[in-house]
């Protein structure tokens, strides 16, 4: 790394944390540890704008930075903990996959990762366009973090942080999407797991219990929906009626298609 | 200003409903603001038809040909709407299926909805597109939940994590089409997402990056549309949630993501000059009306039926807009128009017959016809013309998209012919039986309100027999803006 500028150095570190805390999530099943994981990866979110920011002198970075540390270091973070208290969810389930397969898919995603990012990479003219890769990297780990687990809990880290992920990817590329359009995402996500934490006091409301585990338990043993077997069956996996099937059900096709 | 009440009302109205939404004239309240909503979109019709396109806001908001058509759409099926969800809700309340503050969720989100897709039509900044695609779909979740069934949970849940990550991807695309455009258009950012200035532009644009873009949008706005096998969210969706959710989100909601997706597939289409975004969309889209054919047999749900009947003719939409050319698009145009129209007709019926028999299941409604003649010919008028029987207008767009597809695709017209036989004895062999013989329904405490249901069948049946000239000259505008130059 001789002749590179020590911000870049710093930035390009960044990145790597963010690809190492990625990993952190898919292996970690402590649902407490995976949001101090996701609020960490957040602050490393916070730190690397904040070096762009100054490098490149665009004043955006810096609203955005503020939007960073306000939204994904603080805000999500103190929610999902206080959610969790109160529901009571602080261990996931046994992952679809044991943790060294898991790690594996893992590997092969971010190799994958790079080779989907390199013509990107190659038309960039930012100063960061190769951590594309990584962002890109961090969106698919993301998106095996959301398929191997069972815990609803655990899915929206795995989306939250996927998120980070294109965030991050816009950032890269092109040094963040325009204010307007910054705010609204934010406004989203902030609503979305506002609507969450709704959705959740809804189950704990039906079932009159604390616990997740209802809203899968309640797939298992559909009692209206004969079809439901049907929908399933399409992937290959009846019987099988968590939201995490359901969303890994979905994700091969949607591999496929790419 | 027409432009401004088109937006301004649908957010005011959310807010005061959300405050008294379950007042006893709430209901009428949430008409009041649909009405001028619709009131504002003709007038806005009006003008973009004498004056041309329109472009307001700093150019963040535009109107053309395609969208104001989109826009009168939703507004006008927005208030027919909320002219059914009036006795309906009051029927549900009798039964007690609902609380007062979930009416005034009810309401207050009901409106919201409205506002989200009116934006995600209007607005020419494919990222407020966005953002407006996944409001619209945050707007709905806890309407999908509203009875707070075991089952609506779980239809909820799925729908917001399936469309969640799906329009994620379509984030992903929406940064890459930035990345692109930011080349061309400068790295100032202000007119980089702008898609007038993206449409300018369209040929000096990366074909490398707005390939891999278009992947990521049609997955995204994909999921939302319910192409296969993207689709699993949308029949539980439909399902569980109230009966007016059920019509707007089938009648509008995928009209909007489709809408998106052309938007998308015009600009790559100009960068790339090659066949890829015409065949992924013909691809997606066989597929879906494939699937959802074959899934039409093993429903038991009639509001699980309809919504795989929605996938289907999505799925050929879909398609139309795949083959492009001005008169595939018209078709595809046209399909959209009388499909949002029949299919919300046919869930009005659908939930007043579900309140008589007091099942969704259809083994138990049963002899429509003798109780209540109207919700039954209302059922049997719209079920014939969702399969394509003329003198309806489906069959006028699905006769031209076949003729169409026969001529420049012909490997895949035995395909749609097909799913669209299965599809039809399999909604025709449901519905006969629920419309006539012995009757299981009992009478509701409120009266139906079926007004909407005949209006919507009549303006489809005109548009099977006669397109007024005007509309014509509209859609074939929209066609050709579509079509490229």
């Amino acid at each position: 790394m001789t002749g590179t500028p020590f911000d870049l150095q710093l930035l390009n570190f960044c990145a790597a944390l963010l690809l190492l805390l990625s990993f952190a999530m898919l292996a970690q099943r402590r649902i407490v540890t995976l949001v101090n994981l996701l609020a960490i990866q957040g602050t490393v979110l916070l730190v690397a704008t904040l070096l762009l920011a100054w490098r490149t002198g665009e004043h955006h970075l810096y609203l955005s930075a503020a939007l960073t540390l306000a939204l994904k270091v603080v805000l999500l973070p103190w929610i999902l903990h206080r959610l969790i208290r109160r529901l009571r969810v602080y261990w996931d389930t046994e992952p679809l996959l044991n943790i060294s397969g898991t790690m594996l898919i893992g590997l092969l995603v971010v190799v994958f990762a790079f080779g989907l990012a390199r013509p990107i990479s190659a038309l960039a003219s930012t100063a960061t366009r190769n951590a594309i890769g990584i962002a890109v990297a961090v969106i698919l780990l993301s998106f095996v973090t959301m398929i191997t687990r069972r815990k609803a809990m655990s899915q929206v880290v795995g989306f939250l942080s996927m998120e980070n992920g294109l965030f991050f990817g816009a950032m890269s590329a092109t040094y963040g999407m325009p204010m307007i359009v910054e705010f609204g995402v934010a406004l989203d996500v902030l609503v979305a797991v506002l609507v969450l934490g709704i959705f959740f006091f809804q189950i704990r409301e039906q079932f009159d219990s604390l616990d997740l585990h209802h809203l899968e338990a309640l797939k298992e043993s559909q009692p209206i929906n004969a079809q439901k077997g049907a929908t399933h069956a399409l992937h290959g996996d009846p019987g099988e009626g968590s939201p995490g099937s359901t969303v890994s059900g979905r994700t091969p096709a949607q591999k496929e298609s790419r | 200003m027409e432009f401004l009440l088109l937006l301004a009302t649908p957010l005011c109205g959310a807010l005061t409903l959300g405050v008294f939404g379950a007042r006893r004239w709430a209901p009428e309240l949430n008409i009041a603001a649909s009405l001028v909503t619709f009131l504002a979109a003709c007038a806005l019709t009006a003008r973009v038809v004498s004056e041309g396109s329109l472009v307001v806001a700093h150019e963040q908001f535009f109107i053309d040909p395609f969208n104001v058509f989109l826009v009168t759409l939703t507004a006008f099926i927005g208030l027919t709407t909320s002219i059914f969800s009036r006795p309906y809700m009051r029927v549900e309340m009798h039964h007690e299926r609902l609380s007062a503050p979930r009416l005034r969720l009810y309401h207050s989100m009901y409106q919201l909805f409205m506002a989200t897709m009116l934006i995600a039509l209007t607005t020419n900044n494919m990222g407020l597109l966005w953002v407006a695609m996944e409001a619209a779909t945050l707007s709905t979740v806890l309407l999908v939940t509203l009875y707070r069934t075991p089952a609506s949970l779980e239809a909820g849940w799925k729908y917001f994590i399936l469309c969640g990550v799906g329009i994620a991807q379509a984030l992903f695309g929406t940064i890459l089409l930035y990345f692109a455009a930011e080349k061309v258009l400068g790295a100032e950012g202000v007119t980089a997402l702008l898609w007038t200035h993206l449409n300018g532009v369209k040929g000096q644009l990366e074909p490398t990056v707005l390939g891999l873009a278009f992947v990521f949008l049609l997955v995204g706005y994909g999921t939302k549309v319910g192409l296969a096998p993207l689709h699993n969210w949308l029949p539980d969706a439909h399902a569980e949630g109230p009966t007016p959710i059920s019509a707007v989100l089938s009648g509008l909601l995928l009209n909007v993501a489709i809408y998106a997706v052309v938007r998308c597939k015009v600009l790559v289409e100009g960068s790339l000059h090659s066949q890829l975004p015409a065949q992924m969309l013909m691809t997606f889209g066989l597929l879906s009306v494939v699937v959802a054919a074959f899934f039409l047999w093993r429903q038991r749900d009639i509001k699980r039926l309809f919504a795989y009947s929605s996938i289907e003719h999505m799925g050929i939409i879909t398609f139309a807009f795949g083959m492009g050319g001005p008169v595939a698009n018209f078709a595809a145009l046209l399909h959209m128009t009388v499909h949002s129209l029949t299919k919300s007709a046919i869930f009005f019926a659908v939930g007043h017959a579900a309140q008589k028999a007091g099942s969704q299941l259809m083994e138990n409604i049963r002899g429509l016809i003798t109780l209540s003649p109207t919700v039954g010919w209302g059922l049997m008028m719209g079920s014939l013309a969702i399969l394509g029987m003329p003198p309806f207008g489906v069959f006028a767009s699905e006769f031209l998209i076949l003729t169409t597809a026969m001529r420049e695709q012909p490997w895949a017209t035995p395909i749609l012919l097909a799913a669209l036989g299965v599809a039809f004895a399999a909604i025709f062999g449901r519905v006969q039986p629920m419309v006539f013989g012995e009757t299981t329904a009992k009478r509701l405490p409120h009266p139906p309100a079926l007004l909407p249901v005949f209006a919507h069948l009549a303006i489809v049946l005109m548009l099977g027999i006669y397109v007024p000239p005007y509309l014509a000259d509209w859609y074939r505008a929209a066609a050709q803006l579509i079509g490229g130059e």
